[in-house]
């Protein structure tokens, strides 16, 4: 029970920056914003024991990232025009948000043991690491048990920057 | 990109000696996240963006042309491609051996256990290869799109 | 009610995700939509690892490397759920080459329409078709 006043204060700054993010009309800002977001984020996946995740959200969002949305608004401007405010987007999320809270009414507790997702599955991607000898169980379920889905998703960071490459490719021959 | 004059980093003294004198350690760091993945916090998709974080810092400091004489464009677009290949690869060398795709036992016929070692070795080092030159990659269009 | 207090990290979660997609949806630039966007991915990747979570367990990580004291260890130590974590440590990578396909979309469309605001983009699509159906009417007309 030490960790909920940390839970609560993260969540609490994390809400702040996210408002802050929403709000800001300096894009320059709002990036960096983003970024403190990240590794405030960070934080808290270590309290939930996903130090791998952490380690992930840490170096990707608060670096690579951050230096590319910077790179994207050096190109498109950094101001945003000042607009009225509307009703329908209040209206979409607070019932976007209902009916979201509405479903996790008959979840099981944060940090319950007893829960279906603990009781199978994982135990055996424990034993199976430890029989393989490999420590830290994230890599062996990575690598090994889902290495088809791996390889998956390694396949779409290729193709996403095939497509950046057909988006934005400058041959020197354009540029002179 | 299209600051002004004066506010270019690649005159700031102190930005330049800085990222000079910490750039080794951030390669350094990349390996080592890479290769004691197995052991703690870490593998192939944390140490791919660490690497690319590495050469974007250069290029943001030293200039984009200085950071592609180093790295050259072409060297990461035939990277993200060979990552790919590394880890279906792998798969490949597996049904060689007699097993399944991705059967990374088969790769040692003495022993599952190293042969299992082996396989995740090569596919981590898949991940890093497409992951770092893939960022890599993206930071050159999006930088070399401004001029 | 006291029995939906130990959902509150779930909430919180659900919460982070409303104020991204609020920005998504309301805000005009589209750069600022995808900030909005990370905002949103982020939270529900939290969403997943939260439900991974075990009260008193520890990171996932085995601590010796003894074969005999690992098994015995992967028993008795209370581990949380490693499964969400590996789940989401791919979406965040693939979630950052996505956005980065997101930004040069919007890169390009400044470059063709000269804005990256929302409205104005689509105002300058309509005034096109507008343009365009005038263009027709009139060869029509002549035409005939």
């Amino acid at each position: 029970m030490m960790d909920v006043p940390i839970e609560a204060l993260l969540f609490f700054l994390l809400l702040v920056t996210a408002l802050t993010v929403a709000r800001l009309r300096d894009l320059y800002a709002a990036s960096m914003m983003t970024a403190i977001f990240s590794l405030l984020s960070a934080g808290l996946f270590v309290l939930m024991d996903a130090v791998d995740v952490a380690f992930t959200e840490a170096a990707v969002g608060a670096g690579v990232a951050t230096v590319l949305s910077l790179g994207a608004l050096s190109l498109t401007g950094s101001r945003e025009a000042k607009k009225r405010a509307q009703v329908f987007p209040f209206v979409v999320v607070a019932l976007t948000g209902a009916a979201l809270i509405y479903g996790t009414l008959d979840m099981p507790h944060y940090g319950d043991a007893n829960a279906v997702i603990h009781s199978h599955l994982a135990p055996d991607f424990i034993e199976g690491s430890a029989e393989l000898e490999i420590p830290n169980v994230v890599t062996t379920v990575l690598a090994s048990y889902r290495g088809y889905d791996t390889f998956g998703e390694s396949f779409v960071v290729f193709t996403a920057v095939l497509g950046v490459i057909l988006m934005l490719y400058r041959s020197k021959k354009d540029a002179s | 990109m299209n600051a002004p004059k004066h506010m270019r980093m690649r005159e700031k003294l102190i930005l330049r000696v800085a990222a000079k004198s910490l750039l080794p350690f951030f390669f350094l760091f990349a390996l080592y996240v890479q290769f004691h993945g197995d052991f703690g916090p870490g593998g192939g998709f944390q140490a791919g963006v660490i690497f690319a974080a590495g050469i974007v810092l250069y290029g943001l400091i030293y200039g984009i042309e200085a950071a592609q004489a180093v790295i050259p464009r072409i060297w990461v677009e035939i990277g993200v491609a060979v990552g790919v290949l590394i880890w279906g690869g792998t798969g490949i060398a597996t049904m060689q051996s007699g097993g399944r795709y991705l059967e990374y036992g088969k790769l040692d016929p003495e022993h599952v256990v190293h042969g299992q070692h082996l396989g995740i070795m090569f596919v981590e080092l898949g991940v890093l290869c497409t992951v770092a030159s893939g960022m890599t990659l993206i930071f050159y269009l999006f930088a070399g799109r401004g001029r | 009610m006291s029995s939906y207090l130990g959902l509150w990290h779930y909430h919180a979660c659900i919460l982070l995700m409303m104020v991204g997609l609020f920005a998504v949806i309301s805000r005009q630039h589209l750069v600022k939509k995808i900030l909005g966007l990370t905002i949103t991915q982020v939270s529900v990747i939290m969403f997943f690892v939260a439900m991974g979570k075990v009260r008193g367990g520890t990171a996932p990580i085995l601590e010796t490397m003894n074969h005999d004291e690992v098994v015995r260890q992967a028993h008795d130590v209370v581990f949380s759920n490693p499964i969400p974590h590996v789940l989401m440590l791919t979406a965040i990578v693939v979630g950052v080459a996505t956005n980065a396909l997101a930004l040069s979309f919007v890169v390009r469309i400044k470059e063709s329409y000269g804005t990256a605001e929302e409205d104005e983009v689509l105002a300058a699509d309509h005034a096109d078709s507008v343009a365009e159906s005038a263009k027709e009417h009139a060869l029509e007309s002549e035409a005939t």
